[in-house]
């Protein structure tokens, strides 16, 4: 059995179930050995049929339900099974759950999951390939978790799972058949790594070995991979040296790695796949101008093109952001402070 | 049911004193659904309420005190005045002013409840307005599919804030509940006895069989709305007024019994007011709910 994405979550959510017995996962189609859209939760309903449990197509009752469940202690984690349908857990998510802990002074916690597979590249077209989480992201009270292949995803979730706040689980689709990387003395396909914070870690790569690089990339999700490819472009061709900074807690995310970068390289580009305007990225660079003034040159945002997004590969390719687009940003970037 | 009314009266005047802001929405004329269903239940079983929370949560605590301070704002408010008069949260009393939104947080509680099997219950409280709400039928489908422990209280008090049934409901509440295979029971009274006795029966029902059960009680409300967006035609409301609870109760009881009981409930009423006056208002806590979460 190949380590991938898929296997890695199917896994966790199996010791989950075995380690703990307040979790109960649901979702639709989820159980048996079809074990959802996505085959994440595959085969777990055999050994744990009154707690892996397929629903009806209900996505703001079952959002609501877990809710009711994890105010009386167990451990619910929901699957939506696209993270386009999420909108139609908003309501349960902003009005109710987003809310109650706090409204209720403090008086229940909700400790529940919300799984959903985000993201495109895979010709699903307008309403099942986009990243959705940005909505969220100025709800306060929600925490937003993003898997990428520089962290295992399996991990994650079960950290995810311990904490008492309600927590979206975001899992770029394009990742579920792949491997994470291999992470061999303390390198990531020969690139030098480091990690910080323990239970939701900040993935930092540098090509330039950490002691110097021309700029900082913060990149989040499937959209790690599409950075290093780039990077890997950037070093062979143009000798331009880059660090990469990834987070996994995305919403509220530490700043600290990111500053960290900063002070060596004094130039900021951030890259996601949510749309661009109104985005993540644009966020990371309000928050780290606050804290840091000394950039070369003005940070930049690349996201995803105003457009729903098509179903056709061509079209999908460019509405969406490619490693041609962190490559073509990274060049004019510094290209600007050369003109200077 | 003295105290809701007069609470609720309280309520009113305080507003137009300006001594509360915001807004409510009172249970004047209803207050024999609280009192008939409520009573059967035990501090374990669970309510769920809406935005017309005051009668039930009265019912189910007697917490004046806690409920008016919440009203004023105050950190001795049933939850330090973060939530207001429709966002009470209290043992195992919850509310909230979304149209059916805590329908399913309701379903979920009641399949823990089964799940571990404990005999407790769960009650909902929803208006005629909420059968408008889709999630209202996501929720009569799940927990019937399921079989979960739930009451579902309908309280068809004719209008949708200012709309009349007419004007937003089609067909048959009887026969959407039905349609789920949910067993229902209707009530057209304002008799607080009547609705003490079927309730008895009802809730049986839902301990044992462990099933959803519906309840519809055909009712109306006296007061506005909310504080004083009252758009009915004033005959209309005087024609229902023959029906009040209140005066059906009063005509049953010695007249000294009535006297005294308002007394004791009007002091009731001033001593929780007073402690209210008094208390300060809450703090802000110096980080916000993002800053709070380690990462």
């Amino acid at each position: 059995m190949k380590y991938t994405v898929v296997y890695s979550l199917n896994q966790a959510l199996r010791r989950l179930l075995a380690t703990n017995p307040d979790v109960l996962i649901m979702g639709q189609d989820i159980v048996g050995a079809y074990g959802g859209a996505f085959k994440v939760t595959k085969d777990l309903s055999k050994d744990y049929p009154d707690r892996v449990l397929s629903t009806p197509i209900s996505e703001a009752a079952m959002t609501g339900m877990a809710a009711g469940m994890a105010m009386r202690g167990l451990r619910p984690i929901v699957e939506i099974m696209f993270g386009d349908f999420i909108v139609l857990c908003a309501d349960q998510m902003i009005n109710h759950i987003a809310k109650f802990r706090w409204v209720y002074n403090e008086k229940v916690q909700l400790p529940l999951v919300l799984r959903t597979p985000m993201g495109g590249r895979l010709g699903y077209g307008a309403t099942h390939s986009q990243s959705l989480e940005k909505i969220f992201m100025g709800i306060p009270g929600w925490r937003i978790v993003a898997i990428n292949l520089l962290t295992d995803p399996g991990k994650l979730l079960e950290k995810a799972v311990e904490v008492l706040e309600p927590v979206l689980f975001v899992e770029n689709k394009w990742l579920y058949p792949k491997q994470p990387y291999p992470i061999q003395n303390g390198s990531i396909e020969g690139f030098p790594v480091r990690f910080e914070g323990q239970n939701f870690p900040t993935c930092l790569l540098s090509t330039g070995d950490f002691e110097d690089a021309d700029i900082t990339i913060v990149t989040y999700g499937g959209m790690a991979g599409v950075v290093l490819e780039a990077m890997k472009e950037l070093l062979l061709e143009e000798e331009i040296l880059c660090e990469m900074v990834v987070p996994t807690h995305i919403k509220p995310f530490n700043i600290n790695p990111i500053l960290d970068s900063l002070a060596r390289t004094r130039n900021l580009l951030v890259f996601e796949e949510g749309t661009e305007n109104f985005g993540w990225g644009r966020e990371v660079i309000y928050q780290t101008s606050q804290k840091f003034s000394d950039f070369k040159i003005t940070p930049r945002a690349i996201g995803t093109r105003n457009f729903p997004i098509p179903s056709v590969k061509k079209l999908e390719m460019e509405v969406l952001p490619q490693t041609e687009d962190v490559i073509r940003a990274v060049k004019s970037m510094l290209s600007e402070r050369i003109l200077r | 049911m003295f105290l809701i009314r007069r609470f609720e009266e309280r309520v009113l005047k305080l507003f137009e004193e300006g001594i509360l802001f915001g807004t409510t929405h009172g249970y004047i004329g209803q207050e024999a659904n609280a009192v008939g269903i409520i009573n059967h239940l035990n501090k374990n079983d669970f309510i769920f309420s809406n935005h017309r929370c005051h009668g039930h949560y009265l019912t189910f605590t007697e917490d004046v005190e806690g409920l008016l301070s919440e009203l004023m704002g105050k950190k001795t408010g049933v939850v330090a005045g973060r939530g207001g008069s429709q966002h009470l949260c209290n043992g195992h009393f919850y509310s909230n002013g979304i149209q059916a939104g805590l329908l399913p947080a309701a379903a979920g509680v009641s399949f823990v409840e089964k799940y571990k099997k404990t005999d407790n219950i769960v009650t909902v409280f929803i208006g005629d307005g909420t059968l408008s709400q889709g999630l209202t039928y996501e929720v009569f489908n799940w927990v019937s599919l399921w079989k979960l422990p739930l009451l579902v209280v309908i309280e068809n008090n004719r209008y949708a804030q200012s709309t009349p049934i007419e004007k937003h409901l089609a067909g048959d509440i009887r026969k959407r509940a039905e349609a789920f295979d949910i067993h229902t029971t209707e009530l057209s009274t304002f008799s607080v006895e009547e609705i003490f006795q079927e309730a008895e029966r009802i809730i049986q029902y839902v301990r044992l069989q462990q099933k959803p059960t519906v309840l519809i009680l055909n009712t109306y409300r006296f007061c506005s709305h909310s504080k004083s967006d009252d758009g009915r035609n004033s005959e209309e409301v005087k024609r229902w007024l023959v029906n009040d609870p209140i005066k059906l109760l009063v005509e049953k009881i010695e007249p000294n019994t009535v006297k005294e009981i308002e007394e004791k409930i009007d002091h009731r009423i001033k001593v929780a007011e007073d402690f209210s006056r008094r208390a300060e208002f809450p703090t802000l806590d110096p980080l916000d709910l993002d800053q709070m979460m380690a990462i």
